[in-house]
């Protein structure tokens, strides 16, 4: 395997690492409000991760600007869904 | 290398959803389905570079952007007025 292959696998394996780690939050935070922060911020960093990784191996600039697309708008969307959960659980219940 | 990485991505969904299992509240198990947006597009990706497929990577955008329809409709359907005193609608 070259040396960008080597790069390419720490980099995947990194972004796993974040994915389990965001995983396992989901599994043992106390609340949903922290449950969320796990999800959105956990996981998308390891998606970034990934995407980088994987933009190493790619064939051409069009597959590396996709792919860091979708990581852009998987942090966006992954924000605007975590806000509308944690506002609609706060209706649901009002903290103090 | 690839697919190891993407079967271990999908232990750890696997593990995520049990979450929609136990979580207490409605919010919970939303959460949890949130999951597919995150850790499903991750494993597309995967695949789409370890079987050359490139319109894995297009079902992966698209997954991105029909979460928040997801969520969306979760917070409509279940839609509580703002109680006094609970902050700005």
């Amino acid at each position: 395997m070259s040396p960008l292959d080597w790069v390419t696998l720490a980099l995947l394996v990194a972004g796993c690492g974040f994915f389990l780690a965001g995983t396992v939050g989901i599994l043992r935070f106390p609340d949903l409000l922290t449950r969320l922060h796990a999800l959105t911020k956990a996981d998308n960093l390891g998606l970034g991760l990934l995407v980088v990784g994987l933009s190493l191996q790619a064939e051409s600039l069009a597959v590396v600007i996709k792919l860091v697309l979708v990581w852009l708008l998987a942090m966006v969307v992954g924000s605007c869904s975590a806000y509308l959960v944690a506002r609609h659980a706060l209706r649901e219940a009002p903290e103090r | 290398m690839y697919f190891a990485v993407a079967v271990f991505l999908l232990l750890t969904l696997l593990g995520g959803l049990v979450r929609i299992l136990r979580g207490p509240t409605r919010g919970d198990r939303m959460l949890a389905a949130q999951l597919f947006g995150s850790t499903g597009v991750a494993i597309l990706v995967l695949l789409a570079e370890a079987r050359d497929l490139a319109a894995l990577r297009d079902v992966a955008l698209a997954f991105v952007l029909l979460a928040p329809v997801n969520a969306a409709m979760f917070v409509q359907a279940f839609r509580q007025p703002p109680r006094h005193g609970a902050g700005t609608s």
